[in-house]
């Protein structure tokens, strides 16, 4: 009995690995062209199974719990630095990695901070985060010369108090709208200190009863429907609601802008877990997402920057020819960029978060 | 001997499944938070013999369970779950009851597809139908389209994102659980009971009173306990329907657990909401076992 079960428990394991190879991608919603994982199925011959998730925090539980099963993750910069530093990554064999010159110095530079040379992660795209905008029902209600393009939009109460009626949403993420209030402050949006928390709190208190909703992905539609005039997000998705707007033919004019007074330059990157089962298909993985026409395609579709240099010949005229996406020298000049926070300043952080969405 | 075997099935069960899960989250509750994988020490190490074993157990501590006591958010929220909790018990009950009722009264060809009918949701995702109320209580949604369209209101109902959109999740996700047990106890109710009660003059709502409710309460203290127990640490519910300012501890734990990657507090708060529940879980036993030896 014993050895007919061990019969068959070999035989399935051997049929495990006689059927195609795998990789598992856990990647962002809404991130990718899907043709692109039909491609790479193609050329490489290896089964993608192609999950995604919609939070930074969800991906940090599994990858510090270990045993994710996945080859290839896309934190952001922040935390891809702490999960590097608790031992959750492993080091990239960049003779594996051949397409990685066509990588963007400019880039490659800034997520030296959070992956010091590099050595665990690639760029896979990155953005700003800013003002989306309703144009024509922002401008009837603040006048022509609303302040579309500052902060002084969403933390001036003065204009919260006028706007609230149309609707504001913001991200439900202190990492993202602690730097911003700041920034509006005039203080180092990097500042993590009591007193910038302080300042912070006051901020966010006087605009609070204006805020419809703290939510981190709902705006997409939420602006393009015109249900609301002003959110706070994330670039490529006030773009991908400002297409589906002009698709949409509703009257509804959705702009975006990174903030005058300086906006967070963020930047998700690729990078292959410690335990991933297929190291070697991770890595051929990031090969091919390095490839400059097939990075193009990703970008085009998606409406955000990438961190590869040579793909940029193949970008749509409506990608890199838009600075909201592209900036130029002078706007890339006022992005700044964070730090991770510790564990007691992340503490302080959440707490004052949950003050100030629920006043407990 | 086989007697014991019988027994030992399901209390293997429970050692299995739910003592060692629970004695673990204990352990990680006395932890510290690290950044590591996974993200708290000490870790038990047994190449080291008594020594890590004596170690490890020195680096326990209740620092976590007297941190929860150093900040108000934690007792409002097991307080505010507790209220949210008792009272979409109380609602699930008034609307649970009638339903059973109704089943109960029904002829009896009827009952196994009305029985059927309400147990028919479970086929679906619960996070599926939760999702779909959304579309019903969005401010573009369903309701207010045809409260707007009837001229009944001028202006959509706020009620997504609010406590009374998770009251609405909570009685409706929950309501079979409530009326099964109703049921059940109306079922098997005598009815030469309620024709003697009105040979003797009672009307038939006084033989409601008199007769089927006090015998019905065992069902309804069943259903109470089925649906407060699972409602006070409900997650899901608040996080989809109710607004920023709900607060519920299911949620506060998702943001110890998730956005402070503390996972000791965590579980130290998971710890007092067992801790909590352990009260109306030993009374439904009670209860269960009073039933029991009264229908003996």
């Amino acid at each position: 009995m014993t050895k007919t079960l061990t019969l068959t428990a070999t035989l399935a394991l051997l049929a495990g690995m006689a059927s195609a190879e795998e990789v598992r991608v856990y990647n962002w919603s809404d991130y990718i062209d899907e043709e692109l994982l039909a491609k790479f199925e193609q050329e490489t011959g290896i089964d993608l199974i192609y999950d995604v998730f919609d939070s930074n925090e969800m991906l940090q539980t599994k990858m510090l719990a270990g045993g994710s099963g996945y080859d290839v993750v896309v934190p952001t910069g922040t935390f891809l630095q702490r999960q590097i530093m608790a031992g959750a990554f492993q080091e990239l064999d960049k003779s594996k990695l051949p397409n990685i010159d066509n990588m963007w110095d400019v880039i490659s530079g800034r997520t030296a901070t959070y992956d010091p040379g590099n050595a665990f992660s690639i760029n896979y795209m990155w953005g700003t985060t800013g003002i989306g905008v309703n144009v024509p029902k922002v401008q009837e209600i603040l006048g022509e010369d609303a302040p579309i393009g500052s902060l002084d939009l969403i933390f001036d109460p003065a204009n919260m108090e006028k706007l609230a009626e149309c609707g504001v949403y913001v991200l439900d993420a202190p990492t993202e709208m602690i730097p911003a209030a700041l920034a509006y402050a005039g203080m180092d949006p990097d500042a993590k200190s009591q007193e910038a928390l302080d300042k912070a709190d006051e901020i966010f208190t006087a605009i609070r009863p204006y805020i419809s909703k703290f939510h981190s992905s709902e705006y997409i539609n939420a602006l393009a429907n015109g249900d609301i005039c002003v959110a706070f997000g994330w670039s490529g998705d006030i773009l991908q609601a400002r297409d589906r707007a002009a698709e949409a033919e509703n009257g509804v004019e959705v702009a975006y802008n990174a903030p005058s007074e300086g906006a967070l330059m963020w930047f998700d990157q690729m990078a292959i877990p410690v335990d991933a089962p297929n190291p070697d298909a991770a890595h051929k993985f990031l090969n091919f997402i390095m490839d400059a026409q097939n990075m193009a395609a990703a970008s085009n579709y998606v409406y955000y920057a990438n961190g590869n240099k040579a793909s940029q010949e193949f970008l749509a005229e409506d990608v890199i020819g838009d600075t909201a996406i592209y900036p130029d020298e002078a706007a890339l000049e006022k992005l700044y960029t964070v730090t991770p926070w510790g564990p007691k300043e992340q503490r302080l952080l959440t707490r004052l978060w949950t003050k100030i969405k629920s006043g407990t | 001997m086989r007697r014991f075997s019988l027994i030992a099935v399901p209390y293997l069960w429970l050692l299995a499944l739910f003592l060692v899960p629970f004695l673990i989250v204990i352990k990680i509750s006395l932890s510290d938070v690290a950044y590591a994988s996974p993200p708290y020490v000490p870790q038990l190490d047994l190449t080291q013999g008594w020594a890590g074993l004596h170690d490890f157990f020195a680096a326990l501590d209740f620092e976590n369970f007297a941190f929860l006591t150093t900040d108000a958010l934690y007792w409002k929220a097991y307080l505010s779950s507790l209220k949210i909790a008792l009272v979409a018990t109380a609602l699930t009950a008034l609307v649970g009851y009638p339903v059973a009722y109704g089943m109960a009264r029904a002829p009896q060809e009827w009952r196994p597809t009305l029985l059927m009918l309400v147990i028919l949701p479970f086929w679906t995702s619960f996070l599926i139908r939760v999702y779909s109320w959304m579309g019903i209580l969005s401010n573009e949604g369903v309701l207010n389209q045809v409260l707007l369209a009837t001229g009944i209101i001028s202006e959509p109902l706020q009620i997504m994102n609010t406590n009374t959109a998770v009251y609405i999740g909570i009685v409706y996700t929950y309501l079979p659980f409530m009326v099964l047990p109703i049921y059940a106890a109306l079922e098997k109710l005598d009815e030469s009971l309620l024709e003697a009660a009105e040979d003797l003059g009672c009307s038939r709502l006084a033989a409601f009173w008199l007769v089927t409710f006090p015998l019905s309460r065992g069902g309804i203290v069943a259903g109470c306990f089925l649906v407060f127990i699972p409602a006070i640490g409900e997650f899901v519910i608040p996080s989809l329907l109710g607004g920023s300012d709900t607060l519920m501890i299911g949620k506060v734990l998702w943001e110890e657990f998730f956005s402070n990657t503390d996972w000791p507090v965590a579980s130290a708060v998971a710890v007092i909401l067992l801790a909590l529940l352990i009260i109306p879980i030993v009374l439904f036993q009670r209860h269960e076992e009073k039933e029991r030896e009264a229908n003996r």
